[in-house]
């Protein structure tokens, strides 16, 4: 665990590790009777053959990858799939970060960096006890900023501060990227709209194979349905209809929900 | 052939079919006319010895029967069960311009069948080792059939599977009630045994690119397979509880989602469903719907029942089971709930008209025939488009417009010459048995270019 309810997930895959890129995502299956659940790559060291990744624990699958050990092995482990995020010579990139988003940002931040941009880092969290590798960020960006929602870090508030905030450190972003919550990257879509700010999201729907099979990523983008694993993970943040995306990404909630109940003190007897 | 009586079968997931018992497999095996030239073999896209095996049952040497149709198929547990033999060898049978044809798929399931009862597996006689090297992708019917082939001839073989369990199509969309899995592992551990190597959870194209791998191998058969799902692009589509077929059938088949929550992979279990489509998918969806608990499935299709693409024997063994054939309709909307979880599906009545390019009669919708009838899901299963992974990412592969991997039919061999594809990859959704003669097409081909590089 990393800070309260984000784990740092780190699995030897040398095949994985050699290709990953930025904006990359792994599927999981955390033992023989688990569900394939992607999670989105946050680092990775092709030397030691190592890819790590930060998830939240939501349901049965990642309570059960947040019990495993160091040392533990798990069955299925497959990447890097998606289409990577975009590196180019942009000028003034702003990257958004938040919960394991934040992970999932770092290396496309680098990347930008290496690439030659201005990398403009913005971390969200709700408190400052739930901000994790800022120290890593400082080390990738030109400007790195906060925001909480009680204040206890950086800007107190919501990614609603961003626009005010930017303009107060003269920074005008060519581009914009958010890796995040649904609500996050649905907001920030929102606010930058109206300012004409490029924006791309890392969108994250529900998947089982992952390499273009099922059809159950789909989501509308400018009218059109595209498929996450195959088209994107990345899509431009205005062209989504996230009313769509919502009601899709909780169509299992019940059935997510339900498994935890099996690990209630009865089940032990 | 005995079967489940289908009270008793839509309650459970066990094979329909029970299979024959020996002395029925004689006894049928006998009305074989034993052809000077026949034609049956023919009507076989792997071209197995028909005649041959079928005497062996007549002479109740059931094991030089499995022996026989092993020289040309790698697995006949899984032909003799979803080839569709009334379009192929039972088609051409000379007992059937008379009468019933010989049951040749079910003999084919019974030797198998027998041969794995006795617990003993016999393997072929190899080749000596060439040395030359291959790389199979995707370990389903196309590239377990090349993967045989080639390492009987003496080549060393390694499949990589984009998935964790191999078998592909068989694994992911034939449910246990038409295709047990054990019988896809048993195949499959048949062929490791032959010493073909396996990586599972590898997606060539992302994990490796085929260009990579040419590095290490002299030539790569690309079988990877299906790919995306096709929808009719008519309003509603993306509601909750509408599925693709592939999306169904992998969460209960694959996944084991009829086990759950002894499995954490969920499938919904909705009271009314309706599947789109009238092929073996489509079947296999509204039967796997009814398994899972529906009070009323309704398949949705625009011909008639003439036209259905799914084999007889699946239709009436639908049909037996109470799936409701709603023909000549096509769905236009899918209406949602205020939570976007479908309600309701808008239908127009057809009609068919002169024939179309595919031979069938055109279905015409009826003006003003505008219906609505109440579902909680919809299975769209009208097929699917090749994997676009390796088209992606391999340069120099001709592709056709239909996103498929262009091959010479005659060798199976693609636009770069150490390439060769086959199976879904090359023909969007086709059957099973046409993958493996692919296969089998190829792997001669690569035998031929390995043998001749020298």
């Amino acid at each position: 665990m990393i800070v309260p309810n984000l784990h740092e997930f780190t699995v030897e895959a040398p095949a994985v590790a050699e290709s990953v890129k930025p904006g990359n995502f792994v599927i999981v299956r955390p033992d023989e009777h688990g569900e394939r659940i992607p999670l989105s790559v946050a680092d990775w060291d092709p030397a030691a053959g190592t890819v790590t990744s930060i998830f939240m624990q939501v349901g049965g699958s990642t309570a059960k990858l947040a019990r495993l050990k160091p040392g533990d092995t798990i069955p299925t482990y497959v990447g890097p799939l998606g289409r990577e995020t975009v590196i180019g010579s942009f000028g003034t990139v702003l990257c958004l970060g938040g919960c394991y988003g934040i992970g999932s940002i770092f290396p496309i931040a680098r990347a930008l960096k290496e690439a030659g941009n201005k990398v403009t880092s913005i971390l969200e969290a709700r408190s400052s006890y739930l901000l994790y590798w800022e120290d890593k960020f400082r080390q990738v960006s030109d400007k790195v900023f906060i925001i909480t929602r009680d204040g206890t870090r950086g800007k107190k508030g919501h990614v609603s501060q961003i626009p005010e905030m930017m303009q107060q450190a003269g920074v005008v972003p060519s581009l914009t990227i958010v890796n995040g919550c649904t609500f996050q990257m649905m907001r920030m879509s929102q606010i930058t709209k109206p300012l004409g700010w490029k924006t791309i999201v890392n969108m994250n729907p529900i998947m089982i194979d992952g390499t273009g099979m099922c059809g159950v990523c789909r989501l509308s983008v400018g009218g059109k349905m595209k498929f996450a694993c195959v088209d994107g993970p990345d899509f431009d943040g205005h062209e989504i209809d996230w009313e769509e995306f919502l009601a899709r990404r909780k169509s299992y909630n019940p059935e997510e929900i339900d498994p935890l109940r099996h690990s209630s003190c009865q089940s032990h007897f | 052939m005995p079967k489940q009586t289908p009270w008793e079968r839509v309650k459970n997931f066990e094979e329909v079919a029970l299979g024959f018992s020996v002395e029925t497999a004689v006894e049928e095996a006998s009305r074989c006319l034993q052809c000077k030239k026949p034609l049956c073999n023919q009507g076989c896209p792997v071209g197995i010895d028909i005649p041959g095996f079928i005497k062996c049952i007549v002479e109740g040497d059931f094991g030089a029967g499995v022996k026989k149709i092993k020289e040309t198929n790698a697995l006949p547990a899984i032909c003799g069960r979803v080839c569709p033999q009334e379009e192929q060898c039972e088609k051409m049978c000379v007992v059937g311009k008379k009468g019933e044809s010989l049951s040749i798929g079910r003999l084919e399931r019974f030797v198998a069948d027998w041969e794995a009862a006795q617990g003993k597996i016999e393997v072929p006689d190899m080749a000596p080792k060439t040395g030359k090297k291959v790389a199979v992708v995707g370990a389903g019917p196309a590239g377990v059939t090349v993967a045989n082939d080639l390492i009987i001839l003496g080549h060393d073989v390694t499949i990589f599977e984009a998935l964790h369990e191999c078998g592909g199509v068989l694994m992911y969309g034939i449910p246990e009630f038409r295709l047990p899995k054990r019988i896809v592992n048993r195949e499959v551990e048949y062929v490791k045994s032959l010493g073909v190597k396996i990586f599972t959870d590898f997606v060539v194209g992302k994990t490796r690119t085929v260009d990579q791998l040419l590095k290490e191998f002299d030539t790569i058969f690309v079988g990877s397979g299906a790919g995306l799902p096709w929808f009719m692009e008519i309003p509603g589509e993306n509601l909750n509880g509408v599925f693709s077929a592939n999306e169904y059938l992998t969460r209960v088949n694959l996944m084991k989602g009829f086990r759950f929550p002894e499995y954490d992979t969920p499938v919904k279990r909705p009271r009314r469903v309706a599947v789109v489509g009238g092929g073996n998918v489509a079947m296999d969806s509204a039967r796997t719907a009814l398994r899972l608990g529906a009070d009323e499935v309704h398949l949705v299709y625009r011909r008639s029942r003439t036209e259905l693409p799914a084999r007889i024997e699946e239709v009436e063994n639908a049909e037996e089971e109470g799936v409701i054939f709603d023909l000549l309709t096509l769905p236009i909307r899918l209406i949602g709930d205020e939570r976007g979880w479908i309600k309701e599906m808008e239908c127009l009545r057809m009609e068919l008209g002169e024939p179309d390019a595919s031979g069938r009669r055109k279905p015409i919708p009826v003006e003003g025939s505008n219906f609505i009838v109440a579902f909680d899901a919809a299975v769209i299963a009208i097929g699917n488009s090749p994997n676009p992974l390796i088209p992606m990412t391999t340069p120099g592969l001709e592709i056709s417009k239909k996103g498929g991997i262009v091959t010479s039919a005659e060798t199976g061999q693609t636009s770069r010459p150490n390439i060769w594809a086959g199976g879904d990859i090359v023909r969007g959704a086709a059957t099973v048995i046409s993958a493996m003669g692919d296969g089998r097409v190829a792997a001669a081909s690569i035998h031929r270019y390995l043998m001749n590089k020298e």
